[in-house]
């Protein structure tokens, strides 16, 4: 197999707590504790997780947006975290993010050609005339009409900003994309536009996408492998398909039963998982998941013993000392896959 | 037959703005059963959240809910009552629960007060009888230790718990209806399952009656009987819940199942709605969504579809409902072949 494009080893971020008026650190926030994957050239990576479970961080410190606390990050043959100031700016043209809120990310004085154009300047990848037909080419690439290069942000729809959003990426012509939850904040209809959008230029450009997000339905949809992380800790990764067939950790598997079918009638066994997701900066001991998890086999092994990685089979890693292959121990029924879809459009 | 509960008749709410005349709900028309949950989807801009407000008149200027609207609730019309009155209703026999819990809550009283508030406001109970049935509808929503639990503000709270209190307020007058406006929005998949597990046994265990608003149409199929699906500013179909997502109608409604990913089913490419929602201010003659629509006509442009019986409680505002016909004679709709722009 080739070198993966990105590769993320035992990636840290911890985020200090300060308290007193001296601020003193009184205690770590473990955002991101130690999480290792790779990214192939021209794959589609999801990470998803709930809120505050780390994988925007992840996606930051990965950019070093956000600089890590440890760990390794090492990108076509360049190990990001121990570059200067203007090697990483260099290397940033390869690797690139697109943020959620298509409202904020976007300077409201800038015009959006001004935006686009940003990048080109700064790399200096083109300038005059020749960089007025790259945004133009951008702009028409992402759905937009290219007249609108002197029309400002809030003349824009959440949809059309998110291109925006896509087309500032796309201006420096990165191999590798972070994006940091881009649908969500958008409508179903839009939703959809704008990732068939992303699938299409990743076809057309061989881009490789971080693609983190909470909607498993978009991550089924546009991933090629899911990496599944709770409380700063990948606990399951493995290929779309596998994932949602045979999900092996319990966490998983609540996750997946926790989605609504959008199909009357189908009524899911659904493990509704007690209590809320504990704060990270106190997280659990052992396994994170132990306090929540629901696995009939659950022992106070759980609570002492950090589960390792592991893959149970190939391809299929997961982080679990009870369960080595998918045995499902709640009901398949559970989970959307088994049950035959009524609705065919 | 028993009147509905709610009935909503040509309501039209417009919003008087610089730019001109928002006819944000524009003639919506729908009832909730005693004991049922309606759900209302669409998308951003829609009307659903002004009907809503429409409801408990809780629209403010430049809004303005238009004369000839009618909402009757309980054999009153509520655009009629005095203030005091309507007051009367709020919170008592209508509650509502909006999306984002932290806005709904006082961050400087404990969670206990604010629910103790309500049941001082609508009766005359002790400040002692009021402060334990805060702890009462603590425990009915599900909130462990309840005691402790009202004793702490709502920043010590998660997002989840936080709902849960919004609902608990809500819930203290044991209202006929609840309206929910984007519940579960804020919150996490597995949060989500835990809030719309809790206003379903709800229904079931104090027969409350619930208008769930929401642009997620697996929620509908989940926790919904019935159906009403709207576009700007208009109900554009209405049906029980498996007939819509069986034998969906109208273009719009198509267009909202083709475009939802759903986990389990595997569509190369997701199936999108071109263009965008047209502006309030001025809403297109004709169908308000021929220019998005594959099966649009001449007569789309012409004649404003009226509401179409197509089916038992099933109604769709689409003149495919007399032409079936047209639906063999799919093209690209306009708003596609303006092509660059529409998003």
């Amino acid at each position: 197999m080739s070198t993966p494009l990105l590769s993320v080893r035992d990636l840290v971020k911890h985020f200090p707590i300060k308290s007193g008026i001296f601020g003193k650190v009184s205690g770590q926030v473990r955002a991101v504790d130690g999480i290792s994957f790779d990214v192939n050239a021209a794959e589609t990576l999801a990470l998803v997780g709930e809120s505050g479970c780390g994988k925007s961080t992840a996606g930051r410190a990965i950019l070093r947006l956000i600089e890590p606390t440890s760990g390794s990050v090492s990108f076509d043959g360049h190990d990001v975290l121990t570059l200067g100031r203007e090697e990483l700016r260099r290397l940033r043209r390869k690797m690139q993010i697109i943020f959620q809120d298509p409202f904020s990310s976007l300077n409201p004085r800038m015009s959006i050609g001004a935006i686009v154009r940003e990048g080109l300047t700064i790399h200096k990848l083109a300038e005059g005339a020749a960089a007025d037909t790259r945004v133009r080419q951008l702009l028409d690439e992402v759905g937009l009409r290219p007249e609108y290069a002197s029309r400002y942000p809030h003349e824009f729809s959440g949809g059309q900003r998110q291109r925006v959003g896509i087309a500032r990426a796309l201006s420096v012509e990165p191999s590798f994309i972070v994006c940091d939850e881009p649908v969500s904040a958008l409508d179903v209809s839009v939703q959809a536009q704008v990732v068939n959008l992303l699938q299409d230029l990743q076809r057309d450009r061989g881009l490789a996408y971080l693609f983190i997000a909470h909607d498993l339905s978009v991550v089924e949809h546009i991933a090629d492998r899911v990496a599944v992380m709770y409380l700063g800790h990948i606990v399951e990764l493995a290929p779309v398909d596998m994932l949602f067939d045979m999900p092996i950790m319990p966490y998983t598997q609540a996750l997946l039963s926790a989605v609504p079918a959008p199909e009357p009638g189908v009524k899911r066994e659904r493990i509704l998982l007690t209590g809320d997701v504990p704060s990270p900066a106190n997280p659990p001991s052992g396994c994170v998941f132990h306090p929540r998890c629901q696995h009939p086999a659950k022992d106070e092994e759980c609570a002492r013993v950090v589960p390792p990685l592991e893959e149970k089979t190939p391809g299929h890693w997961a982080a679990c000392i009870k369960q080595n292959a998918p045995d499902f121990f709640i009901p398949r029924s559970a989970l959307h896959r088994s049950v035959p879809s009524p609705v065919n459009s | 037959m028993t009147p509905p509960l709610l009935e909503i008749d040509n309501l039209r709410t417009w919003f008087y703005t610089d730019s001109g005349v928002a006819r944000s709900v524009d003639g919506v028309s729908m009832r909730v059963d005693a004991g049922e949950t309606l759900g209302v989807v669409g998308e951003s801009g829609c009307g659903k959240s002004v009907t809503a407000l429409s409801i408990l008149r809780l629209i403010r200027a430049p809004g303005r809910i238009e004369p000839g609207s009618a909402i009757r609730f309980e054999g009153k019309d509520l655009l009629t009552l005095a203030e005091a009155d309507i007051r009367h209703v709020r919170g008592n026999r209508i509650a509502m629960v909006f999306q984002e819990p932290m806005t709904a809550l006082n961050p400087v009283f404990t969670v206990g007060d604010q629910i103790a508030e309500v049941a001082r406001i609508h009766t005359d109970m002790s400040r002692k009888e009021a402060a334990a049935k805060a702890v009462e509808m603590l425990r009915l929503v599900g909130i462990p230790d309840p005691e402790r639990r009202a004793t702490e503000y709502p920043h010590q709270l998660s997002g989840g718990m936080r709902q849960r209190i919004v609902i608990a307020m809500a819930l203290v007058m044991n209202p006929a209806l609840l309206i929910a406006d984007e519940p579960t929005t804020a919150l996490d998949v597995t949060i989500q399952a835990q809030i719309l597990e809790l206003l379903a046994d709800l229904t079931r265990r104090l027969g409350t009656s619930i208008l769930l608003i929401t642009h997620d149409l697996g929620v509908v199929a989940e926790n919904c009987t019935r159906v009403i699906v709207m576009y700007a500013g208009e109900v554009v179909e209405e049906a029980t819940t498996s007939d819509l997502f069986r034998h969906a109608h109208h273009p719009y409604t198509e267009g909202l199942l083709g475009a939802m990913p759903r986990v389990g089913g595997h569509a190369e490419r997701l199936a999108t709605i071109p263009g965008t929602v047209p502006a309030p201010t001025n809403w297109p003659a004709g169908c308000r969504f021929r220019e998005r629509c594959e099966y649009a006509w001449e007569r789309c442009e012409q004649e404003h579809p009226p509401l179409y019986q197509i089916g038992e409680g099933h109604v769709s505002r689409c003149h495919l409902a007399v032409e079936p016909e047209r639906r063999a004679n799919r093209h690209v709709p306009i708003a596609a072949q303006v092509g660059a722009g529409a998003a």
